[in-house]
């Protein structure tokens, strides 16, 4: 592949990627992955949860009420990526008209110093604090984004299967009921470690 | 990777079979029983106990062909009621379990012909999960040919019988055992390879099942060969291709000529010289009754694992377990042989 493009060192990098993204679709891309990673790890966990539960309620009912607890620790990790969702998407304004002090990039130096160009307006580049300011937005939030969904995805997972051998150890002996619920409890932590760091990471971030 | 989609497709199945495994009689239900003084009392103590009602609508007095087939039938519906819920790869293992019991009848209608049964009766006595529509029509063949053409080729066993049923002699007591053998090896081979295929814990644990049933049979088939016409190169035609013996102990069982030699064949591996010593220095059970109990021990092992395959043959044979006990307890009620009551295999 390499041998076909310019090898000027423009395209040798795939990480040329993000640049070529618009901060603002990458930070939305982010706020995607958050909400829908996380709902997907909830929806996995509530499945391995609930076809065991359901099963195992047929000879002993008495645990139906009691293991919904395990659906809606599943559940609480959707929550939170529509909670980060909700966070990051508030760190997204508007975009306002383009600052006043932005050089004017009509030269091939101008344009490197400020790539990437903000959409709509090819001919106008931003000064480059505020492009730092808006790429290190855009960085931060599609990060946590991955940082969220992700950690979510994993603990919904480890919630549904510990959930699904809480249904059946209940259904055999109610003793065990309390003794697996504290380690879905664990279980469920590690996605909020995911939320704090998510939050920690996008704190500083602001698209104006 | 099982752990993230088996439930998928089974989760709802192996939660029922757990829940069913609940219902398996523990020790203070067999406790129970075995004061019973008449089988009335134990219908009413079994209503207690997962049964429930099933007896409730048989006339006194209770016989133990009864209990036994009311036990087994509930039993075929519970086993029925998963297999009508199982997914694809679920259902085809649970058909495999089904297979040992077509084999089963096979023999048993065979046998019975022989001997100028009634066939209506035998067909009473097969095992309700080996029975198949063309059942019927094994008592009109005298041979294996005819056995074949007619009737298995249309059933499940058929890639089994192919190799061997090609021998047009008529059926004498020796060739039906020996049917019964070559059929039995080439589907726990086959059921064998099956389950690893499916990989994972299920592998693991029908693999360990399996391979001591494997290496069963061939210690069974030597101790009772031993002493008859059946040659030692038809005997090691009817050995299994796997299990923990395979295949230096079966080399060594091939050779054997007295019970001595069997049990030298096998003093090498563990547990089974455990159970030769276990079945010489006790008095009350058989080599029979110590492979039971191993067995018993291996399938309440499969129970500790979660999300694989083995919990759905486990519970049969558990429950077939429990149902040979609660038949052992009964005819010694009936019989009147209290002493001899507590001779049954342990579940829980």
């Amino acid at each position: 592949m390499s041998a076909m493009l310019p090898s000027a060192g423009f395209f040798d990098d795939w990480l040329i990627l993000f640049e070529q993204v618009s901060p603002y679709g990458l930070a939305d891309i982010g706020i995607g992955i958050s909400i829908g990673v996380s709902v997907l790890g909830a929806a996995w966990g509530i499945f391995t949860t609930g076809s065991s539960l359901v099963g195992a309620a047929i000879k002993a009912p008495r645990i139906r009420s009691k293991n919904l607890i395990s659906v809606i620790f599943c559940e609480a990790v959707a929550i939170y990526g529509v909670i980060i969702a909700i966070i990051l998407s508030t760190k997204m304004a508007t975009p306002e008209a383009f600052p006043q002090n932005a050089a004017e990039c009509n030269t091939l130096e101008a344009l490197r110093t400020s790539w990437p160009r903000l959409p709509g307006d090819g001919s106008k580049c931003q000064g480059s604090l505020y492009m730092k300011n808006l790429l290190f937005a855009a960085y931060a939030i599609f990060n946590a984004g991955i940082c969220v969904g992700f950690s979510n995805l994993f603990c919904g997972i480890c919630v549904g299967i510990t959930g699904s051998g809480c249904a059946l150890a209940d259904a055999q002996n109610a003793s065990l009921f309390v003794k697996i619920l504290i380690i879905e409890i664990f279980g469920s932590a590690l996605g909020l470690f995911g939320v704090i760091v998510g939050i920690i990471m996008s704190s500083a971030a602001a698209i104006k | 990777m099982e752990l993230l989609t088996f439930n998928k497709d089974d989760g709802f199945t192996e939660a029922v079979v757990r829940g069913y495994r609940s219902g398996i009689l523990d020790a203070a239900s067999y406790s129970n029983l075995g004061q019973c003084d008449s089988l009335e009392d134990m219908r009413m103590h079994l209503q207690v106990t997962d049964y429930g009602t099933f007896l409730q609508n048989e006339p006194s007095p209770l016989q133990t062909m009864t209990i036994s087939e009311k036990c087994t039938e509930k039993l075929v519906d519970e086993f029925n009621y998963v297999r009508c819920n199982a997914s694809s790869e679920l259902a085809k293992f649970m058909d495999y379990i089904t297979y040992g019991y077509m084999i089963d009848n096979v023999v048993l209608l065979l046998t019975g012909t022989l001997h100028e049964r009634d066939t209506s009766e035998l067909l009473e006595k097969c095992h309700p999960l080996g029975k198949f529509q063309s059942l019927a029509t094994l008592a009109i063949t005298t041979n294996a040919k005819d056995a074949y053409r007619l009737v298995l080729v249309d059933t499940p066993l058929a890639p089994y019988a192919q190799m061997h049923f090609n021998d047009a002699h008529d059926f004498t007591e020796l060739n039906i055992e020996v049917i019964r053998n070559t059929l039995y090896k080439a589907y726990l081979e086959d059921f064998y390879s099956y389950c690893q295929s499916l990989g994972g814990s299920t592998a693991e644990v029908m693999g360990e099942i399996l391979r001591f049933e494997a290496d069963r049979r061939a210690i069974n088939i030597t101790i009772n060969s031993l002493d008859t016409e059946l040659t030692k190169e038809g005997r090691a035609e009817l050995y299994c291709n796997f299990g923990d013996l395979y295949p230096e102990g079966i080399a060594r069982l091939e050779r054997a000529e007295n019970h001595d030699a069997v049990r030298a064949a096998v003093e090498p591996y563990p547990q089974y010289r455990q159970l030769f010593q276990e079945a010489t220095y006790s008095q009350e059970k058989s080599l029979e009754d110590c492979f039971f109990e191993y067995e018993v021990k291996l399938n309440k092992l499969s129970f500790e694992q979660q999300f694989q395959y083995g919990v759905f043959y486990s519970y049969l044979k558990l429950k077939e377990q429990e149902v040979r006990n609660i038949v052992w307890i009964a005819e010694c009620i009936s019989q009147d042989q209290k002493a001899r009551i507590s001779q049954y295999i342990p579940i829980w």
